[in-house]
């Protein structure tokens, strides 16, 4: 072993100096396509005056208590809903799980303004409730993938000793299965609590104006007011609300590094009590299927009855050319851009994950503090609002060579922003958890870095990436906010395209819209079907944690 | 050796980066990088326009037309004044006669005066220096479902104030002002009425009548108004004066109506941007978004009214929705003054 402890090698110090140069290019990429964009809009909020008005008014702070307390009560939702489901899908054996595995990630996808909709059909008044139940909506299946990714790991021996030493199924979940699945349990919640605290669309339609945020907030005043210092004070308790979940996120990650040690547990048939859990968990899944049922209802349904004259229509451009391309086109555009974003967000995210393990393993505390600040910072265009992102590439792009402003890569780009921290929590965990003395008998026996990243690293991580690509291309694929500040009209999205066309009279454009929205579903449903059969061991869920 | 990895890496990332653009580059046409100059129209969601329309207006005049959208005329006007000094376009057009005056005070748009404009345009002229030529009029009215009213025997509403009349109370849906831009066209036809000080009476008055606000016309048209597909509870909504023209049954009839009295009239407008750097072309297509040729298919488009004079509008039109004789209106000065403040204290008296 030439492992030199507590002694730092010349070798050591050229080794981390590269490892550092290899992580600029992610970096490099994040502060082109973010941090610029970001910080000059920001920058004329400040030069105009009158952030310190904003910060010490009281309803800024209302409406950052608002924000904050309701995120939390839909994180609590999701967590408090997703939980049975994660047991199912880690432990259960029964007919329809795989099947629940993939119809629980839909919601995910839909695009806002529809759900926003199919909520107002059942509360009509709007209103607190809807609101947090919607957002939990969302986000129930981030809570019951991630978790059920470590869950399906941990040894069940553990369990099952504190139910022999005579400790109830309950003290036995609540003693041994919580604290272990903890980790992934606080890493889910924040990101949860980023996706509830920075939400839009469901809140603008459910909150009906009298229950604002943060976000909408930010905003009104952004694209309706022009009030760029207000905005900017407002981003800021955002940004401050955001690195406090990022903090806790990070701190319940690294307890994760002394857990239990993992193992492949086998799923069995439930047994009495466990019964119950299985019940609960079929209860989730059949509320997360009502709106998605109501929603296929919904395009199929006419003044006449039953027609498919809406799924018709997606072959032409609706009523008047309310779009113009057909809906088919938009889905073909809608793969297009997921498509590219995905790659991209793999180079960024595969890149950034390799250097930040490099990095934790590298001796010395400056490449740690290094690789610390980069997790965090990777995390950061989730908490930061899409119009502040797509403002300030209106005043910063142009200074590129091409002006990106306008042009078509924007959207992947954008997508591209959200899905690298959700790739780089899927990849990393994995990364981390190969075997470090293979590499290093791999490097022992003469191999270059590159042929031991070829030959250890990839095939034991090839499965995570593949699940992790999928992932992301899923949720670009419904990606919303960014994509509708930055799509061209003749290159609409799916989803740009369902909310076109319901925001325009007419029955045909109306059942065209849920037609466009259920083929978004079906689109789906299939990739997660192909994710969770190539991308799984043994066919169930190592989708990691995000 | 860490460069190996890196060439390694960084070729992976380059080879992908090169594979997503291809495949970009692919639906757009990189193809005809002839001399055919490509004049950029940045413009609002709502703009549709027919492909052969916009064929012809190339053959014609040589010019590529690139259609850019950029949300509604707020979010529109509020990108044209951050670019103003590197403008993603060339010309635009949907700024209307809620905002017009933000831009013209920011001097996004440059003098132009197309031989067009004498054909209609010209009544609805916002400055003598002709910076924005008017290229459509849409009214902002407040819409009914006449079924309801039949079957419980009550007489239709009319006026703004029958909205307030307890006869009609929880029956009327509206949008906000401020994240919707019908919402905001229906407050400033109230201030219109009602004056700067009555204004708020009245909306006191039609919030204790029960009138419930949306934040966007979605949910108000979709899901609240009776007369539409989502069969709401109520059949008293804000909408457009061309909203019937989109209802009509299998027996050729409008199911709903537009009431004419409560109209607000909004101006959609075109100019060429100031630092553009093709104005000749640019010019073209204002004179273009004023054409004959243009000009009649607004209607069936974008259910907004043409600003030219002696244009054939749609069949069906005439009786689903014709154009009110007598909106209220207010001089873009006036908004621009007053938007901002009259949408807070809208806020604060409707607890919003």
């Amino acid at each position: 072993m030439a492992l030199a402890h507590g002694r730092v090698t010349p070798a050591q110090i050229a080794r981390t100096a590269g490892l550092a140069l290899l992580g600029l290019l992610p970096v490099a990429f994040l502060v082109v396509f973010f941090a610029w964009p970001v910080v000059a809009i920001l920058g004329r909020g400040f030069s105009a005056g009158g952030v310190d008005t904003v910060l010490a008014d009281a309803q800024t702070w209302q409406l950052a208590a608002f924000t904050l307390v309701s995120a939390a009560a839909s994180t609590v939702v999701a967590v408090v809903a997703g939980l049975p489901v994660a047991y199912v899908l880690a432990r259960v054996k029964l007919p329809g799980v795989g099947l629940a595995r993939t119809l629980v990630l839909v919601p995910f996808v839909l695009p806002t303004v529809v759900v926003g909709l199919a909520f107002r059909a059942l509360w009509p008044d709007g209103g607190v409730l809807p609101l947090v139940l919607a957002n939990a909506f969302f986000n129930v299946a981030v809570v019951a993938r991630t978790v059920a990714g470590l869950w399906s790991h941990l040894d069940p021996r553990a369990t099952e000793a504190a139910r022999a030493l005579g400790a109830s199924p309950w003290r036995a979940f609540r003693t041994v299965t919580l604290p272990a699945l903890g980790p992934a349990l606080a890493s889910a919640a924040a990101v949860v609590f980023l996706f509830c605290a920075t939400s839009f669309g469901v809140v603008l339609i459910l909150g009906g104006g009298r229950y604002r945020t943060l976000e909408t907030e930010i905003y009104l005043r952004t694209v309706d007011l022009l009030d760029l210092s207000g905005a900017a004070a407002l981003s800021l308790i955002q940004f401050a609300a955001v690195l406090a979940a990022l903090a806790l996120g990070a701190i319940a990650r690294r307890r994760r590094e002394n857990a239990v040690k993992l193992k492949q547990s086998t799923p069995r048939r439930p047994r009495k009590g466990e019964w119950w859990t299985v019940g609960a968990a079929a209860v989730v899944i059949a509320l997360l299927m009502t709106p998605i049922v109501a929603l296929l209802l919904e395009s199929v349904s006419t003044p006449g009855g039953w027609s498919f004259a809406g799924f018709r229509a997606l072959a032409s451009t609706g009523t008047d050319d309310a779009l113009q391309v057909s809906g088919w086109v938009a889905a073909k555009n809608s793969l297009a851009a997921a498509t590219d974003a995905t790659l991209l967000a793999m180079a960024v995210g595969v890149l950034a994950s390799v250097v930040l393990v490099a990095l934790r393993r590298a001796p010395g505390r400056l490449a740690r503090g290094m690789g610390e600040t980069m997790d965090a910072a990777l995390m950061l265009p989730l908490g930061v609002s899409a119009v502040t992102v797509g403002f300030g590439y209106l005043v910063t792009l142009d200074a590129l060579p091409g002006d990106l402003r306008t042009s078509p890569l924007l959207v992947p780009l954008a997508q591209a922003l959200v899905i690298i921290p959700l790739v780089v929590r899927m990849i990393l965990p994995v990364l981390r958890a190969v075997d470090v003395r293979l590499r290093q008998a791999a490097s022992t026996l003469g191999a270059s870095p590159a042929r031991v990243w070829r030959e250890i690293d990839l095939p034991l991580t090839a499965r995570s990436l593949v699940a992790a690509a999928g992932f992301g291309f899923v949720v670009a694929l419904g990606e919303f906010g960014a994509t509708s500040f930055l799509a061209r009209p003749d290159a609409p999205t799916l989803p740009v395209a369902v909310a076109t066309l319901i925001s325009r009279p007419g029955e045909l454009n109306n059942q065209m819209a849920y037609a466009a929205c259920a083929l978004l579903m079906i689109v789906t449903v299939a990739a997660v079907a192909l994710i969770d059969r190539f991308g799984s061991v043994r066919g169930h869920g190592s989708v990691g944690e995000f | 050796m860490i460069p190996r990895t890196a060439r390694t890496v960084l070729g992976l990332a380059t080879v992908t980066v090169l594979a997503s653009a291809c495949s970009l580059s692919g639906g757009s046409s990189g193809g005809d990088a002839q001399q055919t100059p490509t004049v950029t129209l940045v413009t609002h969601d709502s703009f549709v326009a027919p492909q052969d329309v916009l064929d012809a207006f190339q053959r014609q005049s040589g010019i590529k037309l690139k259609i850019l959208k950029s949300g509604d005329a707020g979010e529109l006007t509020n990108k044209l004044v951050l670019t103003k000094a590197n403008p993603i376009g060339d010309v635009a057009f949907g700024v209307d006669n809620t905002f017009a005056s933000r831009a013209l005070g920011e001097g996004v748009f440059q003098a132009y005066t197309s031989p067009e404009a004498d054909r209609g345009p010209q009544r609805y002229s916002v400055d003598p220096q002709h910076r924005l030529s008017a290229v459509d009029v849409g009214d902002v009215c407040v819409n009914i479902d006449p079924a309801y009213f039949a079957s419980k025997h009550l007489p239709e509403p009319k006026t703004y104030d029958d909205l307030a009349d307890p006869k009609y109370k929880d029956l009327t849906v509206a949008e906000s002002p401020a994240t919707a831009s019908p919402g905001l066209a229906f407050l400033l036809g109230t201030v219109a009425k009602y004056g700067e000080q009555g204004w708020h009476d009245y909306w006191a008055k039609l919030k204790a009548n029960g009138v419930k606000v949306d934040s966007g016309w979605e949910e108000a048209y979709t899901k609240d108004f009776s007369g539409s597909s989502g069969k709401g509870p109520r059949p008293i909504v804000v909408s457009y004066a061309s909203s019937p023209a989109a209802e009509i049954g299998d027996d050729g009839k409008p199911r709903t109506k537009a009431l004419l009295d409560t109209c607000f009239r909004q101006i959609e407008y075109a100019g060429v941007l100031t630092n553009s750097k093709q104005v000749p072309q640019a010019q073209k297509v204002v004179d273009f978004l004023l054409s004959q040729q243009f000009q009649s298919t607004v209607a069936a488009n974008m259910y907004v009214y043409p600003a030219r004079e002696g244009v054939d509008l749609p069949a069906g039109w005439a009786a689903a929705a014709p154009l009110p004789q007598d909106p209220a209106t207010l001089p873009a000065d006036q908004i621009q003054a007053g938007r901002e403040k009259w949408i807070g204290e809208w806020r604060s008296l409707m607890g919003a």
